[in-house]
């Protein structure tokens, strides 16, 4: 391994991180908001609202990431006469997959709370939309916290299908830019890629720990830590 | 529908706080209350006595409209809880209809239901300020005062997982006489609670019985408190009414052979 070659590989690669960065943290932003929406529909009195977000959910999850990339880059371009900004493509695909995914979790985090619950608040005659946002959603939203970090951490991932669409980010950087002048070294390279992936992902699991950890405060529970460690032992 | 039905604000119902009238309810094939006909007056006690799966808590929750009837009607302070009327006809009451007529209403839970979200001072202000348009000062000023004469006013700021059972409960108690409800719902409220706690919950719903005027129905297996506490006490079995009566006479000279081995079973068990 030479370590000048690795001061080069890293200041190109690192040209690609905001890129990444700003694709996954947009990918996230709008897989919340359509997870929230879609999954709250899912749950609608309405026949008709439900069967829309279904077909979303539905045809979003059941349809291959990278092809609704390339629809959204090199066919719709042809249908409306324009071609839209890559990176902006790659957060409306990246968020709008990822929420077809998310809006099964929320729907199921929202059924998870007990029944008494909903119970209690109309008890108190709070309107569906106050029961649902002041008791509900808080509940809720500590058991979306687990499989959202997971969801999150496979976008990151799923960003690197960008360098399809020529963004500049990590991976494109990588493959596209220094294995064909490095070729020899492509082992090294696209090992600091892998590494730079891994250190994001844990910086987005210690976020969501964070946020897990703050939720179950004002539930007053345990600290999400013991409360764990206690499961596993139980478990085993 | 007959015209009395249609009729729901008549004489009849304004002497009473509560009236179900032929009241049926069904879950699927297994009918729990059948042609269900009884009334409570204002400012009553009536405790409903029964074995388990007898209607009693049924009668509770199609009050509280978390379940709806298959047939009759309920009226609650003179108005109709299970139905509106639209173009001359009585149709089942709406999502809007239920919430309206519902704030007379306030019901404690065997498990409390407190809302784990919220602080205990959260869980007193959040339906005063948001169903009853109280300001933040006024539901704070309610909230403390409930809290002084349950005895928790040192808890007003404490998580109600922080909380004892019974602690939990007097919480759940204090939070539905904040609403000022007409009606007060008791579903075997120290059914869930250690032994050592039942007593105290219990001196507390006598003291709020003594001091308001609140209607208040009452789902128990304390017979002891049903006697003291209940003007009326209500004996079901099969979804019917079988025993209706003072308690003094109802706990010492029952006239049904079912409410007698029901008794003596209860009382056996204690």
């Amino acid at each position: 391994m030479l370590p000048d070659n690795l001061g080069t590989f890293l200041s190109v690669l690192w040209e690609g991180v905001p890129e990444t960065v700003i694709a996954t943290v947009g990918g996230i932003a709008l897989t919340i908001v359509a997870s929230f929406v879609a999954g709250l529909a899912l749950l609608s009195p309405s026949r008709t609202v439900r069967v829309i977000s279904r077909i979303y959910v539905e045809g979003l999850r059941g349809t291959s990431e990278v092809v609704q990339l390339f629809w959204l880059f090199f066919a719709l371009p042809i249908l409306v006469g324009f071609q839209i900004v890559p990176l902006w493509g790659g957060i409306i695909v990246l968020g709008l997959n990822h929420g077809a995914y998310g809006a099964e979790i929320v729907r199921g985090s929202v059924q998870s709370v007990p029944r008494a619950q909903y119970e209690g608040a109309i008890a108190l005659s709070l309107s569906p939309a106050a029961r649902m946002r002041r008791v509900i959603l808080p509940q809720a939203i500590v058991e979306m916290i687990p499989p959202f970090n997971n969801l999150f951490i496979q976008l990151l991932k799923s960003s690197s299908l960008l360098s399809f669409v020529f963004v500049n980010e990590v991976t494109r950087q990588g493959q596209a830019v220094l294995v064909p002048l490095f070729t020899a070294q492509s082992f090294t390279i696209l090992l600091l890629v892998l590494l730079i992936y891994l250190v994001l992902a844990l910086i987005i699991t210690a976020v969501m720990r964070l946020l897990e950890r703050m939720a179950s405060t004002r539930l007053g529970r345990r600290p999400s830590e013991q409360a764990r460690r206690k499961r596993v032992t139980g478990a085993v | 529908m007959s015209s009395e039905l249609s009729q729901p604000t008549g004489e009849a119902t304004r002497d009473w706080m509560i009236v179900f009238e032929g009241v049926e309810k069904r879950f699927g094939d297994h009918v729990v209350l059948s042609e269900l006909d009884f009334a409570v007056r204002p400012g009553e006690h009536v405790t409903l006595i029964g074995p388990s799966g007898s209607g009693k808590t049924t009668i509770l929750r199609l009050l509280m409209t978390l379940e709806k009837v298959n047939a009759g009607t309920i009226h609650v302070g003179g108005e109709c809880l299970s139905h509106v009327r639209r173009n001359d006809q009585l149709v089942p009451a709406d999502e809007k209809h239920c919430r309206r007529v519902r704030k007379k209403i306030g019901m404690v839970f065997q498990q409390f239901n407190l809302f784990p979200n919220m602080t205990v001072r959260g869980n007193l202000i959040e339906a005063p300020t948001r169903v009853l348009g109280l300001s933040k000062a006024e539901a704070n000023a309610r909230a403390e005062e409930l809290l002084e004469m349950v005895g928790l006013g040192e808890k007003i700021d404490a998580h109600p997982t922080q909380l004892s059972g019974g602690q939990q409960q007097r919480v759940a108690i204090a939070r539905a006489l904040a609403m000022r409800p007409d009606v007060l719902l008791l579903d075997e409220v120290t059914s869930a609670l250690d032994p050592e706690l039942v007593a105290g919950v219990l001196k507390l719903l006598h003291d709020i019985g003594e001091t308001t005027d609140i209607t208040i129905l009452c789902v128990t297996h304390e017979m002891g408190f049903a006697r003291d506490f209940s003007h009326r006490v209500m004996m079901f079995d099969g979804g019917r009414v079988i025993e209706d009566a003072a308690p003094e006479e109802l706990f010492t000279e029952p006239r049904q052979q079912r409410t007698r081995d029901f008794l003596r079973a209860v009382l056996e068990r204690h």
